[in-house]
């Protein structure tokens, strides 16, 4: 499983990867999970805005902190 | 996509339908506008059409959004509702008595009319309310 997490790096973008990598390692699944902070490659998702986060290639939440619930949906 | 980090709360999706008719134009019209004067931010409809996730996904996540249609063809709401996407203001040009042709020059004084039944429309939409 692929999971990114897009954002040029302001605190919601950070606390979008602290509850990406806590719901990851609560499930004990092995997920590579990459930060996205190029903003050019963040327009390529098509995103309004950010934090966001795209799993396998399909963007699941668009300019809010997920809670940990949401992603373990996502993931599992 | 944000230039800065992070969207702000009070950022506003603009979809027009930029349909080929006077009507289409000046949804298109208004929103670039609107976009230009920091009112909001005019997002792309045609990705949402696609089906694309990123874009979907932003217009079901986005708090305030304002959907422009031209006429009552309404293609702007028909692509959000396909896409399940709630519907928060919505203006429909002809609705307020611009009427229907192919003439492309498209009128200053209809281009404010748009853009003040945009504003219109997003006034007292709360965050993550829908109005419509
Ligand atoms: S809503 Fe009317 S003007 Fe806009 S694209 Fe559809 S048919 Fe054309």
């Amino acid at each position: 499983m692929e999971i990114k997490v897009l954002g040029p790096g302001c605190a919601k973008c950070q606390q979008t990867e602290k509850v990406v990598n806590e719901a990851v390692s609560e499930l004990g699944m092995q997920a590579a999970i990459d930060k996205i902070t190029d903003v050019l490659k963040i327009g390529e998702y098509g995103v309004f805005g950010t934090p966001a986060v795209v799993v396998d290639g399909e963007v699941k939440s668009v300019g809010k902190v997920p809670t940990k619930e949401e992603v373990k949906g996502w993931i599992s | 996509m944000a230039e800065g980090c992070c969207t702000p709360g009070s950022n506003i999706m603009i979809l027009a339908c930029s349909g080929a008719s006077n009507v289409g134009q000046l949804t298109n019209q208004a929103a670039v506008e609107l976009t230009q004067e920091g009112f909001g931010k005019m997002f792309c409809l045609a990705g949402i059409g696609a089906h694309l996730s990123g874009f979907v996904q932003s217009a079901k996540d986005v708090p305030q959004m304002v959907a422009i249609d031209g006429c009552p063809v309404a293609c702007t709401k028909a692509i959000l509702e396909h896409a399940q996407i709630t519907v928060k203001g919505y203006v429909v040009l002809t609705e307020h008595g611009i009427e229907k042709n192919k003439n492309f020059k498209l009128k200053r004084e209809e281009i404010e009319q748009v853009k003040a039944a945009v504003r219109a429309a997003c006034n007292g939409q709360s965050e993550g309310a829908a109005v419509k």
